[in-house]
């Protein structure tokens, strides 16, 4: 058996709500309040990034693990934000946590979906024996270009994984990948924002990926829906998961406990990764949970867990995700944003 | 600071390295050669405590260059939990409202760009808890 043996998740404390970002570009803010169900989104400060969060959010999976960093084997951090365009985020995070020198290191990249490719990876590596433990985390400070669409949701947070086999808290009863070629959401050498293809970034791209993972891992393990206690899909917006929820057969009671998208915003590689630790917060032995994630380009990692008996034990050693989503809060107004997020122009 | 430094001082900017006198017990944080109660030279390695409470603040107003983006920022002496005192910005937090004796924490942050082209220099702040 593998699985996982220490979370954690870390969330800015800034945030902007809709209406302040609509009111700027003369926008209707219901149209993205009902329409794709968000309400405000996490901003990091400025001296934040994703290095700075994965390194916050795996004190917090350490501390649930109980378990000495010398030993973890590998260090991957899934970001579309990592800090270099040439320099690993996961050396600073490893120096930062005491797991160097002994550990193999890599950033993942695949949009939305490097968290969960880094949380595929470190599974495989403690399955095959290579390794005791590994370190995954999703980590993003995404940006989106003023007035863009993507501006109401593009937010920051990190979940953090340590993976292992012994003391599990909770079991990968499987994976399952779906991946096609597939240009929705890209972003070239030099480009400081990220582009989309609008309408097509739905049906063909965001649904057609998770609901193809989806059905593949419930055909894998055997396994229906209504067996399921949680289900949590990546969060562009609130609208997304909950509707793909519905036409994979997911009731609204499995999907809202994951659900942090409508008051924390689309935190891309930390999206469903973070919403599994907001269900690990609450989970309870025996519960079985379907993540699956999505990256544009495209493709979905599907997870099956199974809770152990553990989990009761570590949910309160560390700060619990909705907690960290819900206290604290700092407000914003847009000129601040701007400013945090360098938006603005300034003289050489 | 120059890289080179930047990276020297890498066990106590990440991860609060301290060296503990095997003679007398004291702590230094930064960690020294030389104890200055009983000058023996021989230390061990602790990690410092990650929650602790401000002592005293000061806001800066008028930063060296590399900080001039941060101001105003603040300034605070922090005694952590165990009794070690640090010096260290106070982060996130709104300067009206610092009080001496609040409760803090530890958390790991971007210290300064050197510039545009340069590294990024990480190390720890403290935050309200
Ligand atoms: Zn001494």
């Amino acid at each position: 058996m593998v699985g996982i043996i220490g979370y954690g998740a870390y969330i800015p404390r800034n945030r902007i709500k809709v209406e302040e970002i609509a009111k700027v570009w003369g926008t209707d803010a219901n149209s993205y309040r009902k329409g794709l169900f968000v309400e405000e989104k996490s901003v990091p400060s400025p001296d934040q990034d994703t290095i700075t969060m994965s390194v916050e959010a795996t004190h917090y999976a350490l501390k649930r693990s109980g378990i000495d960093p010398q030993k973890i084997g590998a260090v991957y951090v899934g970001s579309e934000s990592h800090p270099y365009a040439v320099k690993p985020s996961g050396t600073v995070l490893a120096e930062a946590i005491g797991a160097t020198p002994e550990i193999h290191c890599a950033d993942y990249e695949f949009a939305c979906k490097a968290g969960s490719e880094a949380m595929f990876v470190c599974l495989e590596l403690v399955r095959s024996g290579s390794m005791e433990y590994a370190l995954a985390v999703g980590a993003d400070t995404s940006q989106g270009a003023p007035g863009d669409a993507l501006e109401y949701t593009a937010a920051a947070g990190a979940a953090s994984f340590i993976m292992g086999k012994d003391n599990l808290l909770a079991e990968a009863v499987e994976t399952y990948s779906f991946m096609t070629d597939t240009p929705d959401f890209w972003r070239r050498e030099y480009q400081y924002y990220p582009r989309h293809a609008s309408r097509f970034t739905g049906e063909p791209a965001y649904f057609k990926h998770i609901i193809g993972a989806a059905k593949g891992i419930l055909k894998k393990v055997k396994l229906e829906p209504k067996d399921f206690k949680y289900a949590v899909f990546h969060q562009p917006n609130g609208k997304f998961p909950l509707k793909v929820g519905k036409l994979l057969g997911f009731k609204r009671e499995q999907l809202d406990t994951g659900l942090l998208c409508p008051w924390m915003g689309n935190t891309y590689s930390g999206s469903s990764p973070m919403g599994l630790t907001a269900i690990l917060d609450e989970a309870k032995p025996d519960d079985l949970i379907l993540m699956v994630s999505y990256g544009s380009g495209a493709g979905s990692d599907a997870f099956v867990w199974k809770v152990t008996s553990r989990i009761t034990e570590v949910q309160d050693k560390a700060p619990k995700t909705k907690e960290i989503l819900n206290n604290n809060k700092n407000y914003i107004e847009y000129g601040t944003y701007a400013k945090y997020r360098g938006k603005i122009r300034k003289a050489e | 600071m120059p890289s080179p430094r930047y990276w020297r001082e890498i066990p106590q900017r990440y991860r609060l390295e301290a060296s503990k006198c095997k003679g007398c017990g004291k702590v230094f944080f930064p960690p020294r050669l030389v104890c200055s109660s009983c000058k023996s030279r021989e230390f061990e390695m602790v990690k410092l405590e990650r929650e602790g409470k401000l002592i005293t603040y000061t806001i800066i107003r008028v930063p060296p260059s590399q900080f001039t983006d941060q101001s105003p920022y603040a300034m605070g002496v922090v005694e952590l939990n165990g009794g070690v005192k640090i010096l260290s910005q106070i982060a996130d937090c709104n300067l009206d409202k610092l009080e001496i004796g609040q409760k803090l924490r530890i958390e790991f942050r971007k210290i300064y760009n050197e510039g545009e082209a340069g590294i990024i220099c990480y190390g720890y702040k403290c935050v309200p808890a």
